[in-house]
């Protein structure tokens, strides 16, 4: 969903498709694992779910996959990449499971839900780093005193009644 | 088993919908019990945290078929987690006709017989005019870019103690300064001043004719653990002379659905005509230089913009394709407005649907988050939300956090598509104007549409094949049983609508006290504006 760079030589399981820390490095394996949420324990069994759809999309795409390697991490990222856009597309099975997937994964890297946000933005937690999130005050909480252009900047439209209503 | 409790009034939900009743009847006279089935939080405990359990305890994301819909859990509801962009529905909207081909509002509903009841809740929230130098950097930088392609462009009314406000854009959170004006600064504490009891993580799940004589309904509820709304802890009945539907507009229908063979049938119009405002979001990924060359704006030495998450949410918005003039479905408002990052997901980095919203153009996007704008077009739907069979408890399955599934499909039209596509190339025409920002919509891939405005569930009007309440709000059929929420609004409005709910329910007070007494409770209509 947010692909980095790997994590050390041989890291099979991030593609490495993109510069800079992905989903993976932002915490999303620890988000799925979050006693809040409750589906750590069924981990697993999507993974598996997800690995049988690898070797259906290399069977019918012509892909030989190394049989060392779970059928997901063999597929090169192009593969992976469209086989993601398969099982996320409207209408395809158990896409509920995989959008949620997708969610959290995102969430991890664009949100840090599974950090108190104010603590992981000074941890330069990986995602809220690369997206530029702002940091807070020092008791935590973020306040933005200079906010506004401070100018008009477009003309209203004429026919709006009083208190700043359309007619 | 606990005894049968009684009151004279039980209002179910404690949003715009619910406080608005609630006060109106306690004020007057009557004993209140308000059930509420989210958590009842206050300043302190909304945290400045996008970590799961924080704002997850008062938001729910709901997923449909078709759409997903952002909707307040808590007591006040949405009114604790709104924007508080406070506006008045254009004048075309009360005569909108639907695909229908009559008019869907009742007659007597217009905007000029509506202006008494919103300067009411106006003047009670209070609701103040931003100045445009109070409009946050997203709002002047959509000003700008408005006013060079030849638009206008407005400050929004918001509900907000804009001295109080520190613009720190957490406003899904629920407010941690009280600048925010939610149910929890006005009607709630002034209904509660009364003698009006709040009871929170109480879920509504059944209404059904009362078996004492003089009470009319009797209210079953389930009490939630504080902790996973998931777990029920108890439960009990309450019968009332009154009932104040107020849950919302994902709630209400699915609440009398199930009561309905309880109650001797509902209106068909019950769990149909579901609108979502016809909201449309789109992400602009703007051009820094753009905005110093073609703007001339500079807010710091060397940053022309990079203003996405400073300021209020809502700032500025346009009115220009709100002419009444021109044909239904092609009218719309365009607002700039900002959502936290749980919704990056859904911006759309290349053309491919399919792969638009991850990957590597995405997470290229997602550098230049602080230089992001989002948009906001409220578009005129066609009421085509449909709820299927009831689950056996709640509104919806809760199936983790904050996460629930609805049976509500939603299957846009092709007069919904239109008014879609307007706002698209609106959107791209202002924005999109000399190279100043790429704008997509938020993909539909993922969640289907997205809508934070959930209305007409349960709506009003004059024909009862296509509405459930008469004008007065009352369920047809069910004399005493009142529905004050979204759900009552009968179409999308054009506008963000809190206002217009809060002013319905406000319109409906008179009414519901008038048939009150008639039940013979000693109540009288003519409180003031809660302070």
């Amino acid at each position: 969903m947010v692909p980095g760079e790997k994590r050390y030589g041989g890291d099979v399981a991030i593609a490495g498709a993109a510069p800079g820390p992905g989903a993976v490095q932002a915490g999303a394996v620890e988000l799925l694992n979050l006693p809040d949420l409750g589906i750590g324990i069924l981990l697993p069994e999507l993974a598996l779910l997800v690995n049988t759809r690898a070797l259906a999309y290399a069977a019918t795409h012509g892909r030989v996959l190394l049989p060392t390697q779970p059928p997901f991490v063999a597929l090169r990222f192009t593969d992976r990449t469209a086989l993601a856009g398969e099982l996320l597309t409207p209408g395809a099975p158990d896409r509920q499971l995989y959008v949620l997937l997708a969610l959290f994964a995102a969430a991890a890297f664009d949100t840090a839900a599974h950090l108190h946000t104010a603590a992981a933005v000074r941890q330069r937690h990986p995602g809220l780093a690369w997206i530029g999130f702002p940091v807070p005050d020092a008791d935590g909480l973020w306040r933005f005193p200079d906010y506004s252009y401070g100018r008009r900047l477009a003309s209203e439209h004429p026919l709006t009644t009083p208190g700043g209503h359309p007619a | 088993m606990s005894a049968t409790e009684r009151t004279d009034v039980l209002v179910i939900g404690s949003g715009f919908g619910g406080a608005i009743p609630a006060y109106h009847l306690a004020a007057g006279g009557a004993e209140v019990v308000i059930l509420e089935r989210g958590p009842h939080l206050t300043a302190p405990d909304f945290t400045h945290d996008l970590r799961l359990g924080s704002y997850t305890r008062i938001v729910d994301l709901v997923q449909g078929d078709g759409i997903t819909v952002v909707a307040g859990n808590c007591v006040g509801g949405s009114s604790v987690v709104y924007f508080a962009a406070s506006l008045r529905a254009p004048g075309f909207v009360f005569d909108r006709r639907g695909s229908l081909g009559h008019r869907l509002w009742p007659s007597t509903l217009t905007r000029a017989a509506l202006d008494p009841w919103y300067d009411r809740v106006e003047e009670a929230l209070p609701v103040a005019e931003q100045s445009w130098d109070q409009v946050p950097y997203p709002g002047g930088l959509f000003a700008a870019a408005c006013a060079r392609a030849g638009r206008t462009c407005n400050p929004v009314p918001v509900a907000v103690d804009l001295a109080r406000c520190t613009n720190c854009n957490w406003m899904l959170n629920g407010c941690h300064f009280d600048a925010k004006r939610s149910m929890l600064l006005n009607y709630l504490p002034a209904a509660t001043a009364h003698g009006a009891e709040i009871r929170p993580l109480h879920e509504a799940q059944t209404i059904a004719p009362a078996t004492t004589p003089g009470y009319r309904y009797r209210v079953s509820y389930t009490q939630l653990d504080a902790g996973d709304y998931r777990l029920p802890v108890g439960v009990g009945a309450i019968e009332a002379k009154t009932v104040v539907l107020a849950a919302g507009a994902l709630a209400t229908p699915v609440l009398l659905q199930r009561s309905a063979p309880l109650l001797g049938g509902v209106p068909q119009a019950v769990g149909r005509y579901f609108s979502g405002n016809g909201d449309r979001v789109s992400i602009a990924d703007v051009d820094e230089g753009k905005v110093r060359d073609l703007l001339g704006l500079e807010r710091a030495p060397g940053i022309p913009y990079q203003g996405f998450p400073i300021g209020k949410p809502i700032g500025s918005m346009s009115y220009d394709r709100l002419d009444p003039a021109t044909a239904e479905f092609t009218r719309f408002s365009l607002q700039q407005i900002y959502f936290p990052g749980i919704t990056d997901l859904l911006a759309q980095a290349t053309d491919t649907p399919a792969t638009s919203w991850f990957g590597v153009r995405k997470k290229e996007m997602r550098a230049r988050w602080p230089s992001w704008l989002s948009v906001l077009a409220m578009t005129e739907d066609d009421n085509e939300g449909v709820f299927g069979p009831p689950p056996p408890t709640g509104s919806s399955t809760r199936v983790a956090t904050s996460l629930c599934l609805s049976t509500l499909s939603y299957r846009p039209t092709a007069n919904t598509l239109r008014g879609w596509a307007a706002a698209d190339a609106e959107a791209r025409a202002v924005l999109e104007r000399d190279g100043l920002a790429r704008v997509r919509p938020w993909s539909e891939n993922p969640a289907g549409s997205v809508s934070a405005h959930p209305l007409a569930s349960c709506r009003m009007g004059d024909d009862p094949a296509t509405s459930a309440l008469d004008e007065r709000g009352e369920l047809r059929g069910h004399p005493g049983l009142f529905v004050t929420d979204g759900s009552a609004v009968p179409t999308s409005l054009c506008v963000n609508p809190s206002l217009t709910i809060a002013a319905l329910a406000e319109r409906a007070c008179p009414g519901i006290v008038e048939s009150t007494a008639e039940a013979g409770v000693r109540v009288r209509y003519g409180a003031p504006a809660p302070r």
